[in-house]
């Protein structure tokens, strides 16, 4: 491969990888079964475009099943969001040129609950950082956070330099979190992510959970890990008697002792909750969003939103899979969604929307109200003031336009 | 190259890329290119950090942590294109993003350090950086009015 005789592409993916690997000493390469690259025109620039439009002209072909992650333009709400046809021109041309590769251009953060699930042990290279952290801890499957780049390196390459949390010594646990707070919605799981994922940043930090009351379902621990990726870069978390390398305390620390032992009370979520502030701006904007929603949730939403009505000047944005998107509308959810006003976008996420920050002046958004603390804390580069409240009060706040605390 | 007597060496843990030398900017908070930068002009942009209205082209940029998610990624070989990236990234502790990124667009990066640099360079003092001795060395002092945010 490095001398070239699998191609250009194939040779520069190898170098990167071999640099990258060099700074983090590792010793040798593992190969992988599955990649999944972010690669979206708002994300990459025209620069990342030429630069995937050279590959593909230099014959790349990803040698792994390669999905991609969510991107910013669905299509059919282009002119409804008055986003530009330019960039949605580009848009295209990249996902044509992604398809050459051979990449499967499946547009969704949530690939572990709707495409693939790895298996313990096996090594992977995914992108998105929500993904990572799930594949890492609820499969107990090995994977770093990859960059766009670095995932398409490792489809043309079928392995990845062995670093990280492909390494047994990252995996264990570093702190010790008891979770004494009942935790009842989605959006508490994202709390306890802001505020362990908050004090601790730094990719090895390992967070281990212990004390959990029942068995949390995929989608708790989806917004769990989205939230301790995005407040605290962490890639990997335990949850005793939850997760597979962690079937007791011991296990989860293998062998060492935790650094920091802490609590996380009802009252911390509260805190979490009081904390944010309307700021007297309209309650106007409410999403559902980062990562994208899986058909169980549009259920619950569809749930909640019978009968009911987005307030006047209000906007609800949820935004799906292809795949859920489409089971959903067979289902009735979509139906029951669709009636109340809401807008369901697919194989998009909310903060990356192509516009955005052009949509907010126009709409005159200032304040989003979600149930994602992952949303919460990201899509703060827009200038958005975030709020964060749980599920049933989101849909009460985008049906009254008033907040119920 | 300047010639003059480097006054404090720092050594860094991991290091990637050429020999650079150039302007400090010296960040007590952590840095992403998504969340915290203007990706069009190069200056940070995010209200109330910490170089909130600082320019980070062609500098040398000393922070403690990396943040944001995949899409850093991408950004450093955008603001290589546009010309606006700086000349190193300093890091504390940083994530495999952030030098996937730094490796893809060139740009050269290091991480972990020997001594907490804040007690020893100013925004605006001359540092050079040597990946392969993994170095960071201060070379002049700056002008105190360096370190006055400029766009």
């Amino acid at each position: 491969m490095l001398r070239g005789e699998q191609g250009r592409a194939v040779q520069e993916a190898l170098q990167l990888q071999l640099a990258v690997g060099r700074f983090f000493g590792a010793k040798r390469f593992v190969p992988v079964s599955n990649v999944h690259m972010m690669g979206d025109i708002e994300v990459m620039g025209d620069s990342g475009k030429s630069f995937l439009e050279r590959a593909a002209n230099l014959g790349a072909k990803c040698v792994r099943p390669t999905t991609t992650n969510a991107r910013c333009i669905d299509f059919a709400y282009l002119d409804r969001l008055q986003q530009s046809r330019v960039e949605a021109g580009k848009e295209k041309e990249l996902i044509a040129c992604l398809r050459r590769m051979d990449v499967i251009t499946a547009d969704t953060c949530i690939n572990y609950q709707t495409l693939y699930q790895p298996h313990l042990g096996e090594h992977v290279a995914w992108g998105d950082t929500g993904t990572v952290i799930y594949a890492n801890s609820v499969y107990g499957a090995r994977s770093n956070f990859e960059a766009g780049p670095a995932a398409l390196a490792a489809g043309l390459t079928g392995r990845v330099p062995e670093y990280g949390f492909h390494l047994d010594e990252h995996r264990r646990g570093t702190f010790q979190v008891n979770l004494k707070a009942d935790l009842h919605d989605l959006a508490d799981w994202g709390a306890v992510g802001k505020i362990v994922g908050s004090g601790h940043q730094d990719y090895y930090a390992v967070p281990v959970f212990c004390g959990i009351k029942r068995t949390p379902t995929a989608d708790e621990l989806k917004q769990l890990g989205a939230s301790l990726a995005s407040y605290g870069s962490m890639g990997m978390f335990h949850m005793v008697g939850v997760t597979p390398e962690a079937p007791t305390l011991k296990a989860a620390f293998g062998g060492r002792k935790p650094k920091e032992v802490m609590t996380v009370s009802n009252r911390d979520l509260e805190a979490v909750y009081a904390g944010y502030d309307t700021k007297n701006n309209p309650l106007n904007l409410v999403v559902f969003s980062g990562p994208q929603q899986s058909l169980f949730e549009m259920k619950t939403l569809a749930t909640l939103l019978k009968g009911r009505k987005v307030a006047k000047g209000s906007q609800l944005f949820i935004t799906t899979s292809n795949g859920v998107k489409s089971a959903a509308r067979e289902l009735g959810y979509l139906k029951t969604i669709e009636d109340a006003g809401a807008i369901v976008l697919e194989g998009v996420c909310f903060y990356i929307l192509q516009n955005l920050p052009q949509m907010r002046v126009r709409e005159g958004w200032s304040n989003l109200v979600t149930n994602s603390a992952k949303l919460a804390n990201i899509i703060g580069a827009h200038k958005f003031n975030t709020i964060l409240r749980r599920t049933a009060e989101c849909i009460d706040i985008a049906c009254s336009g008033k907040d119920v605390r | 190259m300047s010639t003059a007597r480097p006054i404090k060496t720092i050594r860094v843990k991991r290091a990637f890329g050429a020999v650079v030398e150039g302007e400090a900017l010296v960040s007590t908070e952590g840095f992403s290119p998504r969340y915290d930068l203007d990706r069009w002009s190069g200056l940070i942009s995010r209200p109330g950090h910490a170089l909130e209205g600082h320019n980070i082209k062609g500098r040398i940029l000393i922070t403690p942590s990396a943040k944001g998610g995949i899409a850093a990624g991408w950004a450093f070989y955008d603001i290589q294109h546009k010309g606006i990236a700086p000349k190193a990234f300093v890091f504390g502790v940083t994530n495999p993003v952030m030098v996937q990124g730094a490796v893809f667009a060139g740009i050269t990066i290091t991480e972990g350090w020997s001594m907490s640099p804040y007690e020893h360079i100013r925004t605006g003092d001359i540092v050079r950086v040597d990946p392969q001795k993994k170095t960071l060395t201060l070379i002049r002092r700056g002008s105190p009015a360096a370190s006055a945010p400029r766009g």
